[in-house]
């Protein structure tokens, strides 16, 4: 995973709530056994029509949008499916960081996994920067995840917060396997007092499966 | 010691460690994975050297990204083919329990794991699929993760999470003939908006929860995270006891007893205290079906297309008019009449015996309109012979129906059960969004008994003309 610290680039604007994953990256391109590759299917049915031509209206498919790094959208983003594929499209399309009002749990959990800064902010900030994503080739952000600010064209300073562990784990670009493997002995012990309280408790049997 | 609700018990039976800023290492004692969502996982611990840390407490299907017809020829898209034989190929290497394709079991993982016993009460249980909350209706913390969780959770049987905060929806009433869980869980999301539940589980309690059996209890979980919410609960009762004895997966004889002991003191306490209460009152429900492309755009099949200009938020009124232009539906006309291409039984919300014994009540002796195509796909293989010794195929076969293997099907659009763009179908699926079923698709949710009415008429309409 890439470290997240200090990202300035171009924030594209998607003012629309309930941007669903299906949205994101529809359920046809998840036959994939890959992360890579699926940027080019990112908001596949806004960013191509019926002949897979590109739409020329489409946000994404207009400079300096191309470039965009970052995505200022509204609430609810990422809703419905648990698919992970949604953010390893945006970032494989180059997105690093989504500012909306709220998100979908899911998907936000799945964001920092991919070193992805989901960023909440109240609706008329969203809105305000929204706006500034309209200055074009102007139109970019500064993100400092250690400091928790976002710095607009005009140099405005807002800030914002972010879980410290999974901050830290942003900053650092590591995963947190490795992490909570630290603590394997608590796991086995908890798996022990489990087998005393509950000795009925069942393991999955193939067995059973297959008969 | 203080009172505590369902969701607080299970949450504090799985802490494994509390870290300084409020997350918790959480254990999981139930891990279920399909072909999508798991190649990467296992790809990761193969590189990272790691083991699965407990592979007995994992079942795999397949069950997204399969054909529903003639299973006795190899799979012919090979993007599809590779993706089912990289999950066959990972659950050999890493020891992981697994239902094959062939198998008579095989089915969709969220009526497969009930049905096997494989989800039991007072445990967490996670799979990378958001309609994993379909568990919560044994009382167990169910939830949808994503595929680098499902990695977390092969290599420490463990998750990083916050406690959820506690939502109660408290429904009753009487349901009128005709209605179904299907219809009580869509006007509460109808009710509650699609985030209504973000950061919330959903415990569903009162008279008319109580009153539904396991499966109808299974729907109103499954469409939890339609309402936003990771989870849903129900506390287990003897209605839950019941179905889950004798189940191959379960614990038997004196086992099961002391297992009811445990389960029965999970229910909320008295006095517990909950983050926020909804009450709803179902008595003047009526059935219930989506106009527009999130399942919170909702009416009674009575109702009329709503107008966005009456919509206060400009955002707002721009995005349901949008809906309506997809949706190619009028402002004012009544939502029952309007003409469908097709229809669609199963999914993991509305497939299971239950479900398609209430579609076949409706389609005994029936013919299906001329222009409709209808699929029923029973949620397992266990289903689809149980329907098959009860004379339901030959009920759907006859009015017109397609009898399928058992699968995800028309639900998503990722196998080859979809909609050509345009079509208009009824479905008894979970997700109305834009292209769900097909690119350019348009899906209105409904039950079983509302999809089976709406293939004999060729329109949306009211199932209780017809019962």
């Amino acid at each position: 995973m890439d470290k997240f610290d200090i990202l300035t680039a171009i924030a594209a604007p998607l003012p629309e709530e309930n941007i669903d994953t299906d949205k994101i990256i529809p359920a046809r391109f998840l036959k994939t056994t890959k992360r890579s590759g699926l940027g080019k299917s990112a908001f596949y049915s806004w960013r191509y029509d019926e002949n897979g031509k590109e739409r020329e209206d489409f946000v994404l498919n207009r400079e300096p949008y191309r470039q965009a790094e970052i995505l200022v959208t509204y609430e609810n983003f990422g809703c419905g499916s648990s698919r992970e594929h949604a953010p390893w499209a945006l970032l494989d399309f180059g997105i690093r960081c989504v500012i909306a009002p709220s998100f979908a749990d899911i998907f936000f959990n799945n964001s920092f996994k991919n070193g992805i800064l989901p960023i909440r902010l109240s609706r008329e900030v969203c809105e305000q920067l929204v706006e500034d994503t309209k200055m074009g080739a102007n139109a970019k952000l500064t993100i400092n995840l250690e400091k928790q600010e976002i710095i607009r064209p005009n140099g405005e300073r807002i800030s914002f917060d972010v879980d410290p562990l999974r901050r830290q784990l942003l900053l650092d670009g590591m995963d947190d396997i490795a992490q909570t493997m630290q603590y394997v002995k608590s796991i086995d012990n908890f798996e022990e007092k489990r087998k005393k309280d509950q000795p009925w408790y069942p393991k999955v049997s193939a067995d059973k499966l297959s008969s | 010691m203080k009172a505590r609700t369902l969701f607080d018990k299970l949450w504090d039976g799985h802490v494994v460690e509390q870290l300084p800023d409020g997350t918790a290492i959480l254990y999981i004692d139930r891990h279920l994975i399909h072909e999508v969502t798991s190649p990467q996982a296992f790809e990761g611990l193969r590189m990272a050297g790691r083991k699965i840390h407990n592979p007995e407490a994992m079942m795999a299907v397949i069950d997204h990204n399969v054909p529903t017809t003639d299973r006795s020829q190899p799979i012919a898209e090979d993007e599809s083919r590779q993706q089912i034989e990289t999950l066959e190929h990972n659950v050999k290497e890493f020891g992981v329990p697994f239902i094959p394709l062939k198998s008579d079991k095989q089915g969709i993982i969220h009526v497969v794991g009930p049905e096997e016993g494989i989800t039991l009460p007072g445990m967490t249980i996670v799979c990378g699929d958001s309609h994993t909350s379909t568990h919560g209706a044994f009382g167990a913390l169910a939830f949808g993760i994503g595929t680098s969780e499902v990695e977390h959770v092969m290599a420490t049987q463990t998750l990083l999470q916050k406690p959820a905060k506690n939502l109660k929806i408290e429904i009753e009433g009487t349901l009128k003939p005709g209605m179904t869980a299907k219809d009580v869980v869509l006007a509460v999301i109808g009710k509650i908006g699609t985030a209504g539940g973000t950061g919330h589980v959903i415990e569903f309690a009162g008279s008319v929860i109580r009153n539904l059996d396991m499966a109808g209890r299974m729907t109103v979980c499954n469409m939890a995270i339609e309402g936003g919410a990771r989870s849903g609960l129900i506390a287990p009762d003897e209605v839950t006891f019941e179905y889950i004895k004798g189940r191959p997966n379960a614990p038997q004889g004196a086992d099961f007893d002391a297992a009811v002991e445990y389960w029965k003191s999970l229910a909320s306490d008295e006095g517990a205290e909950y983050d926020k209460v909804i009450h709803i009152n179902v008595d003047d429900l009526e059935p219930m079906v989506t106009w527009g492309t999130s399942p919170e755009d909702v009416l009674p099949i009575t109702g009329n297309i709503p107008d966005p200009a009456l919509l206060k938020d400009e955002s707002q009124r721009l995005r349901k008019q949008r809906m309506l232009d997809y949706m190619d539906l009028k402002i004012g006309t009544p939502i029952a009449g309007t003409k469908i291409d097709a229809v669609f039984i199963g999914s993991c919300t509305n497939s299971r015996i239950e479900d398609l014994r209430a579609a076949a009540h409706v389609l005994k002796g029936k013919k299906i309109a001329n222009h409709v195509w209808a699929l029923v796909v029973p949620g397992s293989g266990v289903i689809k012979k149980q329907a098959e010794a009860e004379g339901l195929d030959k009920i759907f076969i006859d009015a017109g129906f397609e009898w399928r293997e058992a699968g995800c099907s028309m639900c998503l659009a990722m196998n080859p059960d979809r909609l050509k763009p345009g079509q208009r179908c009824a479905s008894t699926s979970n997700r109305n969004f834009e292209g769900r079923q097909g690119p350019g698709s348009r899906t209105h949710l409904v039950s079983p008994a509302m999809a089976a009415a709406a293939a004999i008429k060729g329109e949306l309409t009211d199932v209780r003309e017809m019962i």
